[in-house]
């Protein structure tokens, strides 16, 4: 079973490479396309929702390389495996809590997955680790074309790919970049970044997208405009802002080494403490606790700790995955000493090895 | 340390890097969320419905706007009502139907209503004849729902013939052309299995 295989691996997106990957976690793109000779989801009876996703499937395993892929059926998995795909970002939480016929084929190096019959009939994404939005394009417009080969889109003369939702027509195209932004929010100039990225339509949101709080100072930034702009112009809008964003970042950065050092390595040292020797804890402080250390760690001020280690855990401990790893029961309280072992058993010294976990 | 706008204790140590030089302030909570927040912290992202009926309210008496919301598009059903209420339309063939209230709303979101970017390599297929087998499902719906299973039959038989034509039309891979499995459309249970 392929979520069995998942739970061991972490996802390409969190090898925590690529370039500015100490601020740029990802980079993401998402096409949303619909197949021209069925009503939009919303108009779909359960009939034609499983016509659909056999057709699209079927259609897609007819390509050599989408036949590569693994189609998961996301009907049939119970709520926890549901869960654990969203916490992985392969599948939408709209997708998770969606009825009827749907499913997710999903690449093994976890760097695509194309969503069928989420909010359009096809939702297709490309997650590249670093900011690297330019490979991320590269990538998805040969998946499109690929799909496109088997699949007959709705596309119009003037609207372009037609989507369920109008702000999402012409193009159907989400650019987005997942950023660290821990000291720009230490040193409380998040707002006003945000509010000035509004201003030139670019949307910010947390972690797990719309309406998600932002964990761990992890924030999406993404374009609002999807048509009247070519998809290489909205790759452009999104990738000029990144390295304004980076840029703020390292100024707050230096700013609390430079005038606040004690405080920040003190900060710093307690996240790290209290990870590696709590004794129960919840998924919202381990991430706030995580996203001090990630810091740390970029600044050089807690050296023995590699930066994979720290992406992992940041997904690891998400109570899906966490529950899937240490095969722990349901309840909170015990999820919470379960993740407290785990956090202990990666981010303790080993006396008796020098190897990093 | 006193706050620098008041007498309160300052707790909140702000460096606005958006300034330059660099301005570092030492205030109390309260003259920081000022400080921070001159206006409403950033708000999030208005959704399509509330976008549609703004726009619409401007635009419209109550008496038009109740003519409107009853429009109902042909091909799909969906009534302008259901599309405000939702934000979301019910087939493509929407676009063309409500295209005169569409255009200003797409004008507000994206500040363009044409397309420019990419396009299908392969033609798209006529409108006409995607909207027809859109109708038929409609149509099967009802005949399932009826229990007029004579007719749900017939209705099958047409809209496969338009799915073999479409995907064997025009195509760029080699397949042996015989008919798959997730063709058949007999219950959901068979599809996700």
């Amino acid at each position: 079973m392929i979520i069995e295989d998942l739970t061991e691996r972490i996802g390409e997106w969190l090898r925590g490479s690529g370039p500015e990957s100490d601020i740029v976690m990802s980079s993401r793109i998402r096409l949303a396309r619909n197949v021209a000779d069925f009503p939009f989801i919303r108009r779909c009876s359960d009939i034609d929702r499983a016509n659909l996703e056999a057709t699209v499937r079927d259609s897609m395993k007819r390509h050599p390389r989408l036949a590569e892929l693994d189609y998961v059926n996301v009907a049939l998995l119970d709520p926890l495996d549901r869960q654990f795909l969203v916490e992985r970002q392969l599948i939408s939480r709209e997708l998770s809590e969606a009825e009827g016929a749907r499913s997710v084929a999903i690449e093994k190096e976890e760097r695509l997955s194309v969503m069928i019959n989420e909010e359009d009939h096809l939702r297709i994404q490309v997650m590249h680790s670093g900011f690297d939005l330019q490979s991320a394009w590269e990538r998805i417009n040969e998946l499109d074309d690929q799909i496109e080969s088997q699949v007959r889109y709705a596309y119009h003369q003037q609207f372009g790919y037609l989507t369920a939702c109008p702000t999402n027509v012409g193009t159907g195209m989400r650019v987005s970049v997942l950023v660290h932004l821990p000291a720009l929010v230490i040193t409380q100039q998040i707002d006003k970044v945000f509010r000035s990225l509004q201003r030139i339509n670019l949307v910010v949101r947390g972690l797990y997208g719309e309406g998600s709080q932002a964990m761990g100072d992890f924030y999406q930034v993404s374009n609002q405009i999807t048509l009247g702009k070519t998809e290489e112009d909205l790759v452009r809008r999104v990738s000029e802002v990144v390295p304004v964003l980076i840029n703020y970042e390292r100024k707050a950065r230096e700013y609390l080494i430079n005038e606040n050092q004690h405080d920040l390595f003190d900060q710093v040292s307690r996240a790290y403490g209290t990870l590696q020797n709590a004794q129960q804890i919840s998924s919202e402080e381990t991430m706030h606790l995580l996203s001090r250390v990630r810091m740390g760690v970029n600044l050089g001020l807690i050296g023995n700790v590699e930066i994979p280690t720290i992406n992992k855990l940041f997904v690891h401990t998400q109570p899906a995955h966490l529950q899937k790893l240490t095969r722990s029961g349901t309840s909170n309280s015990q999820r919470n000493i379960e993740r407290a072992n785990y956090l202990q058993s990666h981010l303790r010294p080993r006396p008796d090895s020098s190897e990093h976990n | 340390m006193k706050c620098q706008k008041c007498e309160k204790p300052a707790t909140f140590h702000i460096t606005d890097l958006t300034v330059e030089p660099l301005l570092a302030l030492h205030l109390c909570p309260d003259c920081a969320k000022q400080y921070l927040q001159p206006e409403q912290a950033a708000l999030p992202a208005p959704t399509t419905s509330s976008v549609i009926d703004k726009q619409l309210k401007l635009e419209q008496t109550a008496e038009e706007l109740k003519e409107l919301d009853s429009k109902s598009c042909p091909v799909c059903g969906v009534t302008f009502f259901e599309f405000r209420q939702a934000g979301r339309l019910g087939c493509p063939h929407d676009y063309d139907y409500f295209q005169a209230e569409l255009e200003p709303l797409l004008l507000n979101v994206h500040g363009n209503t044409k397309h420019v970017g990419k396009h299908p390599r392969r033609m798209p297929l006529e409108a006409e004849v995607t909207n027809a087998v859109i109708q038929e499902r409609r149509e099967l719906r009802d005949a399932v729902e009826t229990e007029d299973y004579e007719r749900a039959s017939k209705i099958r038989d047409r809209i496969r013939t338009f799915e073999t034509g479409a995907r064997d039309g025009d195509r760029d891979f080699g397949d042996s052309g015989s008919r798959h499995a997730g063709g058949e459309d007999s219950g959901r249970e068979e599809h996700t299995a």
